[in-house]
């Protein structure tokens, strides 16, 4: 009679939408939060249930993504919806947000469609997609937001490309407010950026190697802000990198722009000397920067500056970037190392704590991109993510659920891990013993 | 700690053999004409220099002279480690039609000797080409012999022979030492 | 297996002063062998080397075919493709090829920076860098301390200033890198869009004037400004470009002393470089040249070291 039913008992439940943060369970019916309470007092009678024990984990809502390539349709040789969502659930991420630079790029009804179909089909995360800015991501006309968002798109970017031109950029603002949906930019000043291959600097010098100042973020992301205060449209700022971001974020916030931010694990840990050697799997756009933005960047997580941390899951095949760096293309993978990544060099480091880390990665995101889930409350999404804080693994790429491997973070030891994952009360992914 | 050394010539009786090889080069030759005297690196470099000089004072004729490197054609630089060090070849004259006379401290195995060869048959084509060597301690491995020895010494296993020169070494001498 | 070089020459920034000493005093007695008659010994006989050359380059190539061929190896040229994603194999493909043919050495040239160690990771011949990209062209490095060294008898201490486009030189940064180690002081000039933005945290003097750098240095080291430059904009045209820094004797006159005039080649007279002082009494520029041939006999010794397997089968012999 009483349906499908799962108790997490005795984790730590983290739920910074509701300050909360105390040991007890939580009774997941028919797809939605239906009890949280002490250990013990929360109990079903009649059929059975499943039970899950989570002492030493936490269990918070479950994580949200709201940046990843899932390279659907057009190179499923590299990702597909249903491995992205596979590799998304063994992350913790109960939904993800996938860029539409396919091919063909998502710029219409129909491509939108697709995606929701596939995504229904992979049986992993949720996946919302994202719309495209202009038609064919070419900064010209710009894509049919209204059908977009009708078909289930959640928010419009021309990401992979940055929106060269002000006046597109303050037109794409001005009409999505019709949907109430975000505007996400890729911030790379074209000129200023063309052909580099890392951050410039010492190490771009010494390489031989040409650079992408940090100016060229910088000079996009004051734009957007600027055009965000013009218009009152929403702004939201991708893969943030640069120490000069995070202060105009911060300038723009205090005037009560309506801006948003993210950053990724890989820029709040990693600098530019990954690259030495020639690495290219510590290549990618924006790149690796050096020690003081890493620091200006975690702090702007401590201090809610930035408002999200997404992974800009980015897979590539194995001989494409075994090549000369120049010409290996940008982006590594991130879903099922984010989680690790984040505790490690956040929240292992007393940086941040475990819910201001929920938070950003849960929370957050459900909020800025009007998403369900993000919260624990009684009928919210059953989507949860349990995880266990202090393990220590390896990461072996060979072992991931993406069918990318272009990971800087191969062989190193991280702290922190996924559990199980559920999403709509069921399990998506479990940890093997 | 020094190896056990044995001295087989000190310096007056090293000095007194470098003159009697040096007339025995000359009376070889029939005189000092067209003569070449060429040292192998390093130590027959200054031994040539000795006999040389040593021609002077008798002849009152200085005879012509270079210095061959002979590492780049050592036969086993295939096997050997890390590379030998190369030193300085210089042979300024002409050899075709001379008689080069190879001086060198050690005559062993003779591939030295071969190495040197070759590479005298890359400068040209002598008349006729001798060897004269401070001490022939056998053991060939190759048909090669010398046309003026200083001293023919038995050497046993787990020794070697030295010549030192006071050029390089601080002091003349053959010596005999116990390797481990 | 590894000599004192280890298995690869990929550039001078990661060398000893011990190592870039070895290679200068390894190529004294090269010298000599180009003066002979017969400029040629038998120490490589039997080594099969690859020229593989994906930028045009005839000075370059030509004077390792000497070099090697001096040393009795055997060589073959492979002019290939561009890069990786034009058409034609990749370079992980033409490495494994070369593999498969038991070849002993590749030299390389790449327009990529990282090509020359992107290859050497992946075959066990020795590696040569013959230029990859605006990174390193350490034999050129080498040739030019050892032609300053041929003149002044040292390099400790000498000020050394390579004026021209620093940012996208490979010749610049291993000449950097070398003299540094060898203790030199180095300058750099030219205009700042042609300087790499971190040049101040290179260990070098930055001369935005070419009159300070001749009244400073002992040397110039003169690189080539390429029309590509012009093209993309760093610099306004190559006539103003001379007529700021070009290198002519009207400014020479005014230096305290007579600077020695290095230019890697090939020259554009005119530009960064008058012919007067080209062809003038201080230029070594032809030293160069033929140093170069010398250097690189000395960096295929050095690499070429003997096989453990084969020192095994032949103990025994090697005496006397």
């Amino acid at each position: 009679m009483m349906g499908r039913a799962i108790l997490l008992r005795g984790g730590r439940l983290v739920d910074p939408s509701q300050r909360l943060d105390e040991t007890g369970d939580v009774l997941l019916v028919d797809g939605v939060v239906e009890a949280v309470g002490r250990v013990g007092d929360v109990r079903r009678d009649g059929d059975a249930m499943e039970t899950i024990e989570c002492a030493g984990r936490v269990v918070s809502p479950g994580f949200i993504d709201v940046h990843c390539h899932l390279r659907e349709p057009g190179r499923e040789e590299v990702e597909t919806i249903a491995s992205g969502a596979r590799a998304a659930a063994a992350g913790g991420f109960t939904a993800v947000c996938a860029m539409p630079n396919t091919d063909p790029v998502t710029d219409n009804q129909a491509a939108v469609g697709f995606i929701i179909s596939q995504a229904k089909k992979a049986g992993g995360a949720r996946v919302y997609p994202i719309g495209a800015i202009s038609i064919g991501e070419k900064g010209e006309t710009l894509a049919e937001f209204g059908e977009m968002v009708g078909a289930g798109a959640v928010a419009v970017s021309d990401d992979g490309m940055p929106v060269a031109s002000a006046q597109l950029m303050r037109t794409a603002l001005e009409y999505a407010r019709t949907f109430g949906i975000p505007v996400a930019d890729h911030c790379e000043e074209p000129t200023l950026a063309r052909g580099g291959a890392m951050n410039e600097g010492l190490m771009s010098a010494r390489l031989g190697l040409r650079g992408i100042p940090a100016e060229a973020e910088e000079i996009m992301a004051i734009r957007d802000i600027l055009l965000a205060r013009l218009t009152g449209g929403h702004i939201h700022l991708c893969h943030m990198s640069t120490k000069g971001s995070v202060e105009l974020i911060r300038w723009g916030k205090e005037r009560g722009i309506n801006v948003t931010a993210e950053v990724c694990p890989h820029h709040l840990s990693l600098t530019e000397e990954s690259v030495d050697g020639y690495n290219t799997n510590a290549k990618m756009n924006p790149p690796l920067r050096t020690a003081k933005d890493v620091e200006a960047l975690q702090n702007g997580v401590k201090d809610g500056t930035i408002d999200v941390i997404a992974t800009d899951h980015a897979p590539h095949h194995y001989d494409e970037k075994e090549r000369e760096f120049a010409d290996a293309p940008n982006g590594i993978i991130g879903l099922e190392t984010a989680l690790a990544v984040n505790l490690t060099w956040l929240v292992h480091r007393d940086i941040i704590s475990v819910p201001m880390l929920v938070e950003r990665m849960a929370c957050a995101p459900a909020r800025i991109f009007k998403l369900p889930g993000g919260t624990l409350r009684r009928g919210a999404l059953a989507d949860i993510t349990v995880f266990d804080p202090d393990v220590t693994w390896t990461v072996d790429p060979s072992r991931f659920r993406s069918k990318g491997r272009n990971t800087p973070y191969a062989g190193m030891e991280l702290r922190g891990r996924v559990d199980c994952t559920l999403v709509d009360g069921r399990i998506v992914y479990r940890r093997a013993e | 700690m020094p190896d056990r050394q044995h001295i087989v010539l000190d310096a007056r009786a090293m000095d007194r053999t470098l003159r009697r090889m040096a007339d025995e080069i000359v009376e070889l030759n029939e005189g000092t004409d067209d003569l070449i005297i060429v040292g192998i690196q390093r130590r027959g470099v200054q031994l040539a220099a000795r006999i040389v000089s040593s021609i002077n004072d008798r002849e009152n004729v200085e005879v012509p002279s270079g210095a061959l490197d002979i590492t780049l054609y050592r036969d086993d630089l295939q096997t050997v480690g890390p590379r030998p060090v190369v030193g300085p070849t210089d042979l300024p004259w002409a050899i075709d039609g001379k008689h080069v006379v190879i001086v060198d401290d050690v005559l062993y195995t003779g591939r030295t000797i071969r190495a040197a060869l070759d590479e005298l048959a890359d400068f040209g084509r002598p008349r006729r080409i001798a060897l004269a060597v401070l001490i022939d301690r056998g053991g060939r491995e190759l048909p090669i012999q010398p046309d003026v020895i200083g001293k023919t010494v038995d050497v046993g296993p787990g020794q070697r022979v030295d010549v030192l020169v006071k050029e390089l070494d601080d002091r003349d001498a053959v010596i005999i030492a116990e390797t481990e | 297996m590894s000599g004192a070089l280890g298995k690869d020459l990929l550039g001078l920034e990661h060398l000893s002063s011990d190592q870039i000493r070895l290679i200068l005093d390894t190529a004294e007695p090269f010298k000599e062998i180009s003066e002979r008659a017969i400029k040629k010994v038998p120490t490589l006989r039997g080594s099969t080397i690859v020229n593989l050359f994906f930028e045009a380059s005839t000075r370059t190539r030509v004077s390792f075919e000497f070099a090697q061929k001096r040393l009795s190896a055997d060589t073959v040229n492979v002019a290939a493709a561009g890069s990786s994603v034009s058409k034609g194999e990749t370079l992980v493909d033409t490495a494994r090829n070369l593999e498969a043919m038991r070849i002993d050495m590749v030299v390389i040239r790449h327009g990529a920076s990282g090509a020359a160690q992107f290859l050497a990771e992946r075959i066990e011949s020795n590696v040569i860098n013959a230029g990859d990209g605006t990174h390193e062209h350490p034999t050129q490095g080498l040739l030019d301390m050892l032609t300053l060294r041929d003149h002044f008898k040292r390099l400790d201490g000498l000020k050394v200033c390579i004026c021209g486009d620093v940012l996208h030189s490979r010749v610049a940064r291993s000449n950097i890198w070398g003299l540094l180690k060898m203790g030199a002081t180095v300058g750099v000039c030219g205009p700042r869009s042609l300087l790499p933005n971190a040049i101040d945290q290179f260990g070098v003097t930055v001369f935005e004037h070419i009159e300070d750098a001749i009244q400073w240095a002992d040397a110039l080291n003169i690189l080539r400004l390429q029309l590509e430059r012009m093209q993309g904009g760093y610099i306004p045209s190559l006539r103003e470009y001379n007529r700021v820094f070009g290198v002519s004797s009207e400014r020479l006159a005014r230096a305290p002393k007579d600077l020695l005039i290095l230019h890697p080649g090939p020259m554009n007279r005119g530009v960064e470089i008058d012919s007067d002082v080209a062809d003038g009494p201080h230029s070594v520029i032809l030293n160069q040249v033929t140093n170069g041939v010398a250097v690189r006999m000395a960096v295929l010794y050095l690499l070429s070291g003997g096989k453990p397997e084969l020192a095994e089968a032949a103990k025994g012999g090697g005496g006397r």
